[in-house]
């Protein structure tokens, strides 16, 4: 069965399984691999579904397959909130 | 773990697995390649993928052509998509003196066949339309500059080794290199230990740590650099922008989102590689002022890696004088991903002939004894 993990990127759980087989288990790998968890929601959704299918798939606990290193911001910010006006030189 | 090989190779970045990956190639496969975190967690996973052929000293130019030749033919010879694009680089100069090195450059770089141009800022807008010229003195274009996804490359390295039958160990560490009468015994790691007479120091940030392991001093400085990322856009982004006057780069990546980075004089030497606030507001105020429309552009994530930087911005390589089996390969500063693929083919030509098809002599770490020195004037950040 396959289905979408990552709605953000499109990434199935297909793709996760066919990582795997390449030899990637750990999800810094398989987020670098796969696209899973770089679109706009920063794998807030997806990447605790992606670990339970890693694991499952790999026999690993969840704690061992890791969990992705967050990254600032928290959440996505325009530029323009961050701009000076007077830019220095 | 194997308990013996050849070759050790200390680094899962673009150094180490390109290397490997040349010496493979040419059937050199009695390697093991030994990686601390995840392939490409160093530097190299990290880094903004920028590709450019615009130095300003004649050795950098012909490497960075060279491996220009390499990455157009990259996805095919590694069976994987690397996210390649040739959108070109766009230098922005700010003063009269910027303009004429630019100009300068422009003419070393066009005799030595790579076809950058010099250019007005107002020819500048039909490479990029958006672009606010206001206070610039003269823009460089190349066409065959380009990006890459680093993870990708990487990808494609690792995949087609293990299929060649290197070994590769990735989550393992490098503790100890045992010496003994001038040469090389054993190379130590939390899983085991090799051993071996010849080991590749391809650590990045962390090869003096390493060359202190067997003894040898180097004058490598890891200094923090901060990059981000926003959402993704159709493409409307040909080149990547840089300026050696703000310290900026940007473009948009093959799958849509901008990267882009800017340096800060002000940062000092450490191995510390997290975010800050004041990186972004001082991207979000250069990159607004070179293309307003920006301003409507949201950051999704930021990062940072370790840049590896020596005293003249070049890269070592070759082996040490006093321990020969002690190969260097690293020191890369800001622009080690796009000369990778000659130089990893160069240190496979060394490792396996003892010599090299372009003279790799005068980047080695005795320069730095004897004073000759040539310094690349042209880094960001
Ligand atoms: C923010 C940023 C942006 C950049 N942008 C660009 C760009 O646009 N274009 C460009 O060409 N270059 C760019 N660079 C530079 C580029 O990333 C590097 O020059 C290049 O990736 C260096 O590759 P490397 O293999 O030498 O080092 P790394 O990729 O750092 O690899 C070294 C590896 O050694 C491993 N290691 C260290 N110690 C040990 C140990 N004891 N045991 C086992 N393993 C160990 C590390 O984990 C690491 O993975 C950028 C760098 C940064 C930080």
């Amino acid at each position: 069965m396959t289905g979408i993990v990552c709605r953000c990127m499109d990434v199935t759980k297909e793709d996760l399984l066919n990582a795997i087989e390449e030899g990637y288990t750990d999800i810094e790998s398989i987020k670098r691999v796969t696209g899973l968890g770089r679109g706009p929601c920063q794998g807030k959704t997806c990447v605790p579904i992606a670990i339970g299918i890693i694991a499952r798939a790999t026999g690993k606990h969840p704690d061992e397959v890791g969990y992705i290193t967050p990254r600032p911001p928290t959440k996505p910010i325009f530029l323009e909130q961050l701009a000076d006006e007077e830019v220095k030189e | 773990m194997r308990d013996r090989a050849k070759l050790v190779i200390i680094g899962g970045g673009v150094s180490g697995l390109g290397t490997a990956y040349h010496l493979a190639k040419s059937g050199f496969t009695d390697i093991v390649l030994i990686e601390r975190g995840y392939f490409g967690s160093g530097a190299t996973g990290r880094c903004g993928g920028g590709i450019r052929q615009q130095f300003s000293e004649e050795y950098n130019i012909i490497l960075a052509r060279e491996s220009v030749r390499m990455f157009e033919k990259m996805s095919e010879e590694l069976n994987q998509d690397i996210g390649f694009r040739q959108g070109g680089y766009l230098i922005l100069a700010h003063t009269e003196e910027e303009a004429e090195h630019l100009r300068e450059n422009v003419r070393l770089q066009n005799s030595l066949d790579v076809p950058s141009r010099y250019m007005d800022p107002s020819e500048a807008l039909d490479i990029v339309p958006h672009l606010n010229i206001e206070g610039l003195s003269a823009a460089a274009y190349c066409p065959t500059d380009g990006v890459s996804q680093p993870f990708l490359v990487v990808k494609g390295y690792v995949d087609t080794l293990k299929k060649m039958g290197v070994e590769l160990h990735d989550h393992t560490e490098v503790k100890g290199i045992k010496v003994e009468n001038g040469e090389i015994k054993k190379v130590i790691t939390d899983k085991g230990d090799i051993e071996t007479n010849m080991v590749l120091n391809a650590a990045g940030a962390w090869s003096a740590k390493i060359a202190e392991m067997a003894g040898v001093e180097m004058p490598n400085k890891p200094y923090r650099h901060e990059i981000l990322a926003t959402e993704h856009m159709k493409p409307w982004l040909r080149p990547m922008i840089i300026s050696f006057h703000t310290g900026i780069y940007f473009s948009q990546s093959h799958d849509g989102e901008i990267v882009g980075g800017i340096g800060d004089p002000d940062e000092p030497s450490s191995f510390r590689i997290d975010s800050s606030l004041e990186f972004l507001e001082r991207f979000a105020s250069v990159a607004v002022r070179y293309i307003p429309v920006m301003k409507k552009l949201k950051v999704l994530r930021q990062w940072a890696g370790l840049y590896d930087v020596t005293p003249d911005a070049r890269p070592i390589l070759g082996p040490v004088d006093e321990l020969p089996g002690l190969i260097q390969a690293n020191g890369y500063s800001g622009h080690g991903f796009m000369i990778h693929p000659m130089v990893t083919k160069l240190l496979a030509e060394y490792i396996i002939d003892g010599k090299t098809s372009i003279d790799i002599e005068p980047l080695n770490l005795r320069r730095f004894k004897t004073g000759e020195i040539i310094q690349e004037a042209n880094v960001v950040g």
